[in-house]
């Protein structure tokens, strides 16, 4: 693989174009570098809004209110007109730091590359925490899955992957979930959530109240039964009772983790608790050659706020390849 | 109604070498298998280690099952295409008891024949493996020991069976039967089927289907789940060997090891239960296999776990393999295929071949058929990524493309649910279980599962 000879130099290369890549690239290029890449495995830009089917994005980046796809377009056209090269359907599959040039190989349709970079900024992005990570009891049935893989079926797709689903969280993903449901006519039985109160600012919780779908606190999902689908989830309540739910799917929403698994394979240092390399007050990782942006460090942050981390970042980067960084 | 020479019941691994070897033989063969695709039973979730069968009972029929199975493989596997991942095993001993009770191991590693064993002190453990935990005494090093993908070849040897005119039925219970004078008459989901020999291969199922067909059984199958946890692939690079504990009576113990795949396992866990078909996880098993592995290899603390997942062994009252051929009903017994039966398939195959020809039963043997070669799964080889027109990535985590799925869902033995598909390419089974490519996954199986990934849905 890494014969491959390396086809493409650039100064900068962002691997992920979600708003924070998108973001970081437009504005390296406002930043005067020269030659900025945007490499990304989707085959549209966008990142996660382009399927967030539903408002509002983009008032920080366009003073209005957008849905996701929409607002992924614009970031992507934006970027564009910046300068900026992206190259979609894409996968970085690997990260070499040991020569002079970062070298980076990816693997498309038209085969594995090899891309050389003076600098590396991962925007790679965020998911939800899946069941099994999550280690619920139960069995394996079709019907288990994440907010991102609904809207996915929902937005991208026209289908639906249950009808009368389970779902887990009270984060504002959570929410939007429950009108994600809505559009394919799905009904959720009931919400539920770990602690005693929401995830989310308490108002909004007069959304699944509107809606009519019951909400449990205290309430954790301690087994999955179904085959080949959900077919019932068993909740464990606080004061040590527990309920049976028929459902047709359990929907695990929030608990966003970094996708980080490039910087791990690469060796950066990485910082356990959050799941995401180590960085310096200028992004930087334990390589100061590789930056990372939108990182999650508090809850799951609005694609707006990853945005502009990227823009922080790009500026940094900027000031790094002009010889104007402190070195690390 | 034609009549086969032999109805073999179930696909799950002994089923599938069955059906090879006796193809191979020159047999009619027919395959009913109640599930939608093969491995839906016991065969589905295992360890993936290929045993040399140095821990095995000497003497027993499981032992030279392993070893001819181990060897088979070895010998075929080139051709078809399925991988190894070599990394020896250890047996190492944590505490005194263990390693007084290395001495044993190891004489019964040699009674078997594994000769290649060796003793290592601490100081060549920690050599070997520079991750693992404080305290492992003395270890066995078994160097043959080694990983498979636990699919690909069950699925390679069925595809041979049918390229040699197999017929073979999913969604097809064997749900009664009867001798008439030359042969059975099997009643099953899908209608009725003649065969001259029966072979029961059915698994967990294995005494419901001597008891339903026969009347009784010798024996009574006890479901026996084992829990594992996968890791993430960033803790591949951390250990080389199998570390297996010193074994018990019982069960082989918590294995850790890398997959084939790229990742690293721990479990099995050893919990009898009378169901035969739920394998459920359980969140207090997972955290403790997860200390089990934390505290074997402490860098291990703080690793994304990847997938959860448990299978049940078909273990009976009794260790040793059920197999057993009754001349005058033309019928054999394949059961009780505890924990070694990915291994001894090809064995046990070649076995009860013989057990078919003392009931005055031969064939002409045929060449070995040529059939395309196995897509590749394992990480350390080269997969179809990373070959050009592969219509792009769809799974992520795992690098499955596009032509790798179109091709599950295609050819002589198609992807007959998810789970088929998922073992045939590994999509979805990565670190985020479907976060990116499940919706993706839907559209590209419609209108192929009995049971799809995506409900009808209303218009809104
Ligand atoms: C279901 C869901 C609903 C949400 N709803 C809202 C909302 O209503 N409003 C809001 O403001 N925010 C919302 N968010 C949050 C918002 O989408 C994210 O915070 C934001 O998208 C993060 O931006 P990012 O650029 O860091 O990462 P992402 O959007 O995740 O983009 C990362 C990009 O990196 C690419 N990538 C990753 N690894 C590789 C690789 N190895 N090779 C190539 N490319 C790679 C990915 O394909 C992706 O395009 C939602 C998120 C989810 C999941
Ligand atoms: C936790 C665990 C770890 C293991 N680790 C290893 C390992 O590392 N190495 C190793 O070599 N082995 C290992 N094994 C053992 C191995 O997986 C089993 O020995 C093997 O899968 C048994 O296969 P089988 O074909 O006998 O049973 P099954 O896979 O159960 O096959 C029987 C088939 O028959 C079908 N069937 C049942 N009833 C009927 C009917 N009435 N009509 C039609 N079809 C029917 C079922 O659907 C099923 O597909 C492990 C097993 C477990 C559970």
């Amino acid at each position: 693989m890494s014969g491959a000879a390396v086809d493409v130099e650039v100064e900068a290369l962002v691997v992920g174009a979600g708003p924070a890549g998108l973001g970081l690239a437009t504005r390296l290029k406002a930043r005067g570098v020269a030659s900025v890449l945007v490499v990304d495995r989707e085959a549209d830009a966008g990142g996660n809004p382009r399927h967030c089917g539903h408002p509002p994005f983009g008032l920080r980046e366009f003073g209005r209110v957008l849905t996701g796809p929409a607002y992924a377009r614009r970031l992507a056209e934006r970027a564009v007109r910046a300068g900026v090269a992206l190259r979609l359907a894409t996968n970085v599959v690997a990260i070499e730091r040991a020569g002079e040039a970062l070298v980076v190989t990816t693997a498309g349709d038209d085969g594995v590359r090899r891309i050389a970079a003076r600098r590396l900024a991962l925007a790679t992005g965020v998911r939800e925490t899946p069941r099994a990570a999550r280690l619920v009891s139960g069995e394996r049935p079709l019907g288990v899955l994440t907010t991102g893989a609904l809207q996915a079926f929902v937005y991208l797709h026209g289908k639906a992957p249950f009808r009368y689903p389970l779902v887990v969280g009270t984060e504002l993903v959570a929410l939007s979930s429950l009108l994600t449901c809505r559009r394919i006519g799905a009904a959720p039985v009931a919400m539920v959530e770990e602690r005693a109160g929401p995830q989310c600012f308490p108002p909004f919780m007069a959304l699944p109240r509107l809606v009519g779908v019951p909400l449990h606190y205290g309430a954790r999902v301690v087994d999955i039964a179904g085959s080949p689908r959900v077919r019932r989830a068993t909740l464990a309540h606080a004061d040590g009772s527990s309920s049976e739910i028929a459902c047709d799917g359990v929907l695990f929403t929030g608990r966003f983790t970094p996708e980080a698994s490039l910087a791990r394979a690469a060796g950066l240092t990485m910082d356990l608790a959050r799941g995401r390399p180590v960085l310096d007050a200028f992004g930087r990782s334990s390589d100061p050659r590789i930056f990372a942006a939108c990182v999650l460090d508090r809850s799951v942050e609005t694609a707006g706020w990853c945005w502009s981390r990227g823009r922080a970042i790009a500026d940094h980067l900027a000031a790094d390849l002009a010889g104007r960084l402190p070195p690390p | 109604m034609p009549l086969a020479d032999v109805a073999i019941i179930g696909a799950g691994a002994v089923g599938c070498a069955m059906a090879r070897r006796f193809a191979l033989e020159g047999a009619k063969v027919l395959v009913l298998e109640r599930g939608a695709d093969l491995l839906s039973g016991a065969s589905k979730a295992n360890s993936a280690i290929l045993h040399t069968g140095f821990d095995a009972p000497p003497g027993s029929l499981e032992q030279a099952c392993v070893q001819a199975g181990y060897a088979e493989y070895m010998a075929i596997r080139g051709r078809l295409n399925l991988p190894v991942l070599e990394t020896g095993a250890m047996v190492v001993a944590w505490t005194e008891a263990e390693q007084a009770a290395l001495d044993g191991v190891e004489a019964q590693a040699r009674a078997n024949s594994v000769d290649d064993v060796r003793r290592l002190g601490p100081a060549e453990i920690r050599a070997r493996e520079p991750h693992l935990g404080e305290g492992a005494r003395e270890a066995l090093l078994v160097p043959r020991e080694h990983v498979i993908d636990p699919w690909s070849p069950f699925l390679a040897y069925l595809l041979q069976a049918k390229a040699l005119g197999a017929e073979i039925l999913f969604g097809a219970e064997v749900a009664a039967g009867r001798r008439e004078e030359e042969h059975w008459r099997l009643e099953t989901s899908r209608g009725r089927r003649r065969a001259r020999v029966v072979i029961n291969c059915a698994g967990l199922y294995g005494d419901v289907v001597d008891r339903r067909l026969l009347g009784e059984s010798a024996f009574e199958i006890r479901p026996r789940k084992g829990q594992f946890v996968v890791f993430d692939k960033a803790a591949a690079s951390l250990l080389r060997t199998i570390v297996l504990p010193v074994p018990t009576e019982r069960t082989k113990g918590v294995v850790l090891c890398r997959t084939a795949f790229g990742n690293v396992l721990v479990g099995p866990t050893a919990e009898e239960q009378q169901d035969r078909d739920r394998a459920a996880t359980d969140e207090a098993a997972l955290k403790a296999l997860i200390a089990r592995a934390v505290e074997m290899l402490p860098a291990l603390e703080g690793m994304p776990v990847t997938a959860t997942y448990a299978g049940l062994r078909p273990a009976t009252e009794e260790k040793g393999y059920r197999i057993a051929a009754m001349p005058d009903r033309s019928w054999i017994t394949v059961g009780g295929v505890r924990s070694t039966g990915m291994t001894a398939a090809l064995g046990i195959a070649r076995h009860v071949y013989g057990l078919y020809e003392r009931l005055g039963h031969s064939h002409a043997a045929v060449a070995e058929p040529e059939c395309p070669p196995m897509p590749n799964l394992a990480e350390h080889l080269p997969r179809d990524w990373s070959a050009a027109g592969h219509g792009g990535v769809v799974c992520h985590c795992e690098l499955v493309t596009k032509r790798e799925i179109e091709q599950a869902l295609a050819g002589p033995l198609p992807a007959g649910d998810f789970g088929g598909l998922r073992r045939r390419t590994r999509c979805a089974m990565g670190r985020c279980q479907g976060f990116h490519c499940l919706a993706r996954l839907a559209v590209l199986t419609e209108g192929r599962f009995a049971a799809p990934l995506a409900t009808p849905t209303e218009a809104p």
